[in-house]
């Protein structure tokens, strides 16, 4: 069972985590899922669940985790959307937990996009 | 949706997007009632008479009004499919509380599934809203609450994924624990 002494040792170890990782600002990855009925019923969560899992266990503190409303194209749901520093904001549609854990790994630990699961390329294939 | 939990999720959204500083969640089984009632309350801005009665109608919908859409049709429809009932009420200033029975063994009844993803995702989204829940099978109850939670971690945000991650497992484990184990 989860004790409270666990919690505690989480809280001291996320408090010095924190006032090493300086002020939240211009170099965060900032990634936003849609979290509304329509993205709820395409998985949504599960989707949340991997992005959260996968920042934690690759210890990613320049990442910031939103979630937001309908972005109005419910049927590419699961929507994620990727702001990088300094870059234009990539949306990338029916994103399960497979596909979350492959955005992490190559948008944001590697700088690379992934082009295949992007909104425009979606929408140019049909 | 594929979970009752699911259905949680997006009625407590409701519930945020209401300026709720408070979400109580209850899901209480009782067997020998054969029912599963689920309970979302808020303490948010609630709705006057017009809108609360156009609320469970799904092509009521405007993209001005876009708080109302499925989502609660769909619980509504969930519930009644098993036999169930359905309530929503409401006050403008003081809150809503939406309630859904469901028939427990009736074989529409979709699983209840996840409830610790449903509240991680809850906690970790709206961390200025606190959330409640609480989960009673027969009477043996399991309470959870972000205000205590708030308490242990002092300052230490509820969104790090690590403490999520420890809220979820811990939810888990205490609901499996309640009803030994059994899927809902």
């Amino acid at each position: 069972m989860k004790t409270l002494e666990e919690l505690q040792a989480i809280r001291d170890k996320m408090k010095e985590r924190i006032n090493n990782r300086g002020i939240a600002g211009e170099n965060d990855y900032r990634v936003v899922v849609g979290m509304a009925t329509c993205g709820i019923a395409a998985g949504a969560r599960n989707t949340l669940k991997a992005l959260t899992e996968e920042i934690e266990s690759r210890h990613l503190n320049n990442v910031i985790l939103s979630q937001t409303g309908c972005i109005g194209i419910c049927k590419y749901e699961p929507i994620v959307e990727v702001f990088a520093p300094g870059q234009e904001k990539v949306t990338y549609v029916h994103v399960d937990a497979e596909r979350a854990r492959q955005i992490v790994a190559s948008h944001i630990v590697n700088g690379k996009p992934i082009t295949e699961y992007t909104y425009s390329y979606a929408v140019k294939e049909n | 949706m594929t979970e009752l939990a699911l259905h949680i999720l997006d009625i407590a959204n409701n519930s945020t997007r209401a300026k709720a500083k408070n979400v109580a969640i209850s899901v209480v089984a009782d067997t020998a009632a054969d029912t599963l009632t689920i309970t979302v309350s808020d303490d948010g801005c609630g709705m006057d008479k017009e809108l609360l009665e156009r609320v469970t109608d799904p092509f009521s919908t405007t993209r001005t009004t876009r708080k109302v859409g499925l989502g609660i049709p769909l619980f509504k429809q969930a519930a009644l499919l098993t036999g169930g009932s359905f309530s929503i009420e409401s006050e403008p200033g003081k809150g809503t509380v939406t309630k859904a029975v469901f028939g427990l063994r009736h074989i529409d009844r979709v699983p209840l599934g996840n409830l610790g993803s449903t509240m991680t995702a809850l906690a970790g989204g709206f961390p200025d809203t606190d959330f409640t829940l609480l989960y009673e099978w027969d009477g043996k109850k399991y309470e959870f609450s972000t205000v205590k939670l708030k308490e242990v971690l002092d300052g230490v945000p509820l969104s790090e994924p690590e403490v999520l991650n420890y809220i979820e497992d811990m939810i888990d484990e205490n609901i499996e624990n309640i009803n030994g184990g059994q899927p809902i």
